[in-house]
């Protein structure tokens, strides 16, 4: 299975961190991976993405040119890469941020209120994580426990009391999408 | 050893390290800058030194130095530094002396952008400094190649007295993947040639380029000839994929490489017998293995983020057998798989460019 995934929005949005915490989790269930970052002249404020591979086999090209997923959390993200997804791929909205409608017929829509479920669970930053989630629901890049197996090795302990909260975002996201 | 996931840029620096680099100097610059960033933090914590010179020029002399007195030592930069720093990697090449330049190409000419690019192999394989030198020149194409192809650089500017680049990319040194620092160990020979202090040593040691008088300068250039062609014989490496039965031969290195193998893979499915050449050493050239494919192969496709730059050295070593074909996106454009196909299919069918 290849799975090539675009996430993208603002920066300080901590696009790259979700792409990088989906390639860790690759990794540590052993498969082919690579994240690519958009490194324009870029700031925060300003537009950021990442590639993510995820693959069975080795990997071709780290440059992810037909999506088989998108993560959208800003609008410019949105008129950027519908046009990309890959023929019924998934494209997950993140709506609390993007009032935009996809006009394409030929993929999978999910509007996901990221940051309305995040402040509901009191803590707006896990916004992001919420989206991996329902990405994980959709389309079994990669397992929530692999996930949370990353945060342990990446975070430095005295922030592992943030991790019951993340782990909880990617159910949250999960969740979400299941009762859709 | 486990896993680690690192970018590109950090496992330059790591595996450096672990060969045995204790010096870096250099300059900022996109899409490079995470390696002197990395070595700053990392080189400190074995007794080294980083430093952020006043500029390319003085950053190249400073390897210069380091390098005369012994010590392993690595610059980087991109392009437009690297052309700053070519007067200083002649006078390297010129003096003999080992040390290991990296090379994050970005789109040109002039200042061009920080996309990834291909467009420096020109400067790295033929010259880009003044005089008749040679500079061995490696193309990783992935992270792990990177930290694999690092440690071989210093062994290999030890062993031939010799500067050695190591060719990459934007995405090259953007990218992260995950890579086994496997036992990597500095195989640092004697250097009793060094300029490093008398400490009782009865001879005097002396390191220069220059040679004034014309037939001494045409001996010695006859000696580094004779060097580089014990490398050429030596050192040569490349990859062959799905070789065994192709009729059509793709040719890329680097990031390029990695585009050509998935177009391989595509072709394949499509039926077409397709295989690809990578070069790992872009100098030494593989243009033996290139000229063997030729008496098989009915053509051959370059693959280049460049317009068109190593595929001199296909045509060379090809001879006018086959036709190589040439198919590229310059100026900091990527190939896309699929075009790379349609662009074989072209050829199958007899209409390439």
């Amino acid at each position: 299975m290849l799975h090539e995934i675009i996430i993208a929005g603002f920066g300080g949005q901590g696009i790259l961190s979700m792409g990088q915490l989906l390639t860790y989790a690759g990794m540590i269930e052993n498969k082919e991976v690579a994240w690519l970052p958009s490194y324009g002249p870029e700031m925060r404020g300003g537009t950021a993405n990442c590639a993510v591979t995820v693959s069975d086999i080795p990997i071709s090209s780290p440059v992810v040119s037909e999506p088989t997923a998108v993560i959208i959390m800003n609008k410019p993200s949105l008129i950027k890469f519908e046009p990309m997804v890959k023929p019924d791929g998934f494209i997950l909205v993140n709506s609390s941020l993007v009032d935009q409608k996809v006009k394409r017929p030929d993929i999978k829509v999910y509007e996901i209120p990221a940051n309305e479920i995040a402040e509901e669970m009191g803590n707006s930053r896990v916004a992001g994580n919420i989206m991996l989630g329902a990405l994980q629901e959709l389309t079994g890049v990669v397992s929530i426990d692999s996930m949370e197996e990353t945060l342990k090795k990446v975070l430095p302990p005295h922030k592992h009391n943030l991790i019951p909260v993340n782990r909880q975002a990617l159910e949250k996201g999960a969740e979400f999408v299941r009762s859709k | 050893m486990s896993k680690i996931l690192m970018k590109g840029n950090e496992a330059f620096g790591e595996a450096a390290v672990l060969a045995g680099c204790k010096y870096f100097f250099g300059y900022p610059i996109t899409p490079q800058s995470e390696l002197p960033h990395y070595m700053a933090k990392r080189l400190p914590e074995v007794g080294g030194v980083f430093l952020q010179a006043e500029s390319e020029i003085a950053a190249i002399n400073m390897v210069y130095g380091a390098a005369g007195a012994g010590a392993r030592v690595m610059t980087s930069s991109s392009g437009p530094g690297i052309s700053l720093k070519m007067e200083g990697v002649s006078y390297l090449a010129g003096a003999e002396l080992p040390a290991v330049l990296v090379n994050v190409v970005r789109g040109g000419p002039g200042l061009g952008n920080i996309a990834p690019a291909q467009s420096d192999y020109f400067q790295a394989t033929k010259g880009g400094g003044h005089g008749d030198y040679r500079l061995i020149v490696l193309a990783p194409s992935s992270v792990q190649e990177i930290v694999d192809l690092t440690a071989k650089a210093f062994d290999l500017a030890d062993q031939y007295m010799n500067p050695v680049m190591l060719l990459a990319d934007g995405i090259l040194g953007q990218m992260m993947e995950p890579v086994e620092l496997k036992d990597i160990k500095p195989n640092i020979p004697a250097k009793p040639w060094a300029v490093n202090g008398m400490k009782g040593r009865a001879y005097r040691n002396l390191i220069v380029s220059v040679h004034i008088v014309a037939e001494d300068n045409e001996k010695f250039n006859l000696t580094l000839q004779a060097k580089y062609d014990k490398i050429f014989q030596n050192e040569v490496l490349y990859e062959n994929y799905k070789m065994d039965d192709a009729e059509f031969v793709m040719v890329a290195y680097g990031s390029s490489a990695r585009l050509a193998k998935g177009a391989v893979d595509k072709a394949r499915e499509k039926g077409l017998k397709v295989g690809l050449i990578r070069p790992i050493t872009l100098w030494p050239f593989p243009s033996e293995r290139l000229a063997e494919a030729a008496t098989t192969a009915k053509a051959f496709l370059t693959v280049e983020m460049s317009l068109g730059q190593m595929v001199e050295d296909v045509r060379l070593a090809v001879n006018g057998v086959k036709p190589v074909y040439l198919y590229t996106r310059t100026g900091g454009m990527v190939p896309v798989v699929k075009d790379i196909v349609v662009e074989l299919e072209k050829i199958v069918q007899g209409g390439g460019k």
